[in-house]
């Protein structure tokens, strides 16, 4: 026989009703009782036997069409015009999508150049030579590249300015030699990037903070500059106007 | 919050009632006891739905909302309206005492016909509230939706169900050739 106080929590324990402490509560004392086990077993599987059983009567295929044609002809009119929200919806979601994947290309792309230089900037620096040619004068460094590059820039002239030009060496970047510059500033390394401009480079802009780089980017003559250190956004700003403003 | 469904797309009756069809036919026929009585019932159903659907507070339960109509009809018609003469009796039944046994194991063995058998003789109250819990897998709450009673009815009442059930099986089963 099945303890009484327990029998009548045993049909909303059964059907799933019980709040979670009870139900634990009931759980623990079937763990115990092997006739309030034996009740809740034949419970269930009168449960079943109605789920089972009960299933008894299906629609005859003449109904189900009559009714789905009549449901269906009830509103004829308001289901056209659904459709065209539903397309509008559904083009504008495309639009969208082609949208973020188009940023997120482009993110990308600037992520990576982005990342590439400030690498080729880090790597500069941390090299032995960083420079293969060591001078502060312009008149110096540009001729230098002379029938190492196929193009060539103007240099600013930085005496009197807090910068100072360190030297110069050719880089590569995507698979095409350009010029990289180094200055100084307060014992900090900024790097200069000349490169021809293919338009397909997409590079970024302004500080990265979290990276604690600086960087700045523009295109001028048909060449795209890149300008990257560890110091502060104004500082870089300062350079690349220096920059902007040769020749 | 409850929106009224006016200011949905329209096509949302259909994509909420059509998936109902085949529960509430079996619903209807369990009721009515009877294929072209359950057919009437479930045409009148969805005819109610589609006028009453502008009423239909989004948020509240759909399924709940299309059985308690499919009930309600049921019991207006002329059907409905004699079962509820006998409910009455029905419904205050006494159950003969049904603790749970060893005997119950014979319910395991009951055949699908005879369980069939016992749920028609049961009185609609205590068929329907079954088929509700067992067949739709209602919660007590959707239960008491549709049956419109309160939650401590519908357990007190699926209980006695349950409990007349179980007797008119062990009958059957014991002495019936509806047995194994």
């Amino acid at each position: 026989m099945a303890c009484e106080s327990w029998s009548s929590k045993l049909d909303a324990y059964v059907d799933g009703e019980l709040a979670s402490p009870e139900a634990s509560a009931v759980a623990e004392h079937l763990r115990q009782c092997a006739a309030c086990t034996a009740d809740a077993l034949g419970r269930t599987q009168l449960k079943r036997s109605i789920a089972i059983a009960g299933k008894a009567y299906a629609p005859s295929a003449e109904f189900r069409s009559k009714m789905m044609q009549s449901i269906n002809s009830k509103s004829p009119r308001k289901r056209l015009w659904l459709w065209r929200p539903l397309m509008a919806t559904a083009g504008l979601l495309i639009a969208l999508a082609a949208l973020f994947l188009y940023w997120n290309q482009r993110n990308t792309e600037r992520t990576r150049a982005y990342s590439e230089l400030t690498d080729l900037h880090v790597a500069t620096l941390a090299s032995t030579t960083p420079v293969d040619v060591i001078s502060t004068d312009r008149h110096t460094v540009k001729p230098w590249f002379q029938g190492k590059l196929p193009f060539t820039f103007d240099l600013p002239e930085v005496q009197g300015t807090e910068f100072t030009l360190v030297g110069g060496r050719v880089a590569y970047f995507e698979q095409s030699p350009g010029a990289h510059l180094i200055y100084q500033l307060r014992k900090h390394e900024i790097s200069v990037f000349i490169f021809q401009d293919r338009g397909t480079m997409s590079f970024p802009s302004g500080a990265r903070p979290e990276l604690s780089f600086s960087s700045e980017s523009w295109v001028k003559n048909g060449l795209r500059y890149f300008v990257v250190g560890d110091v502060s956004a104004h500082d870089i700003e300062a350079l690349s106007q220096l920059l902007q403003g040769a020749g | 919050m409850e929106v009224p469904y006016d200011r949905l797309p329209s096509a949302t009756f259909e994509d909420l009632a059509l998936p109902l069809f085949d529960q509430l036919y079996n619903f209807a026929h369990w009721l009515t006891q009877d294929a072209s009585e359950a057919e009437d019932l479930v045409q009148e159903t969805y005819a109610k739905a589609l006028r009453g659907f502008s009423g239909f507070q989004v948020g509240t339960n759909f399924r709940a909302w299309m059985f308690r109509i499919l009930r309600n009809s049921f019991l207006t018609s002329r059907t409905g309206l004699k079962s509820t003469v006998a409910l009455a009796d029905d419904a205050d039944e006494t159950i003969p005492s049904a603790e749970p046994t060893p005997e119950d194991s014979l319910i395991a063995q009951a055949n699908r016909e005879s369980v069939r058998h016992a749920l028609r003789e049961l009185s609609v109250p205590f068929r329907e509230v079954l088929l509700l819990c067992e067949v739709e897998e209602m919660s007590y709450e959707e239960i008491s939706q549709t049956l419109t009673i309160p939650i401590g009815t519908v357990m007190s009442r699926l209980s006695r169900a349950r409990k007349a059930l179980r007797v008119r099986l062990q009958a059957k089963l014991q002495g019936g050739p509806d047995g194994v």
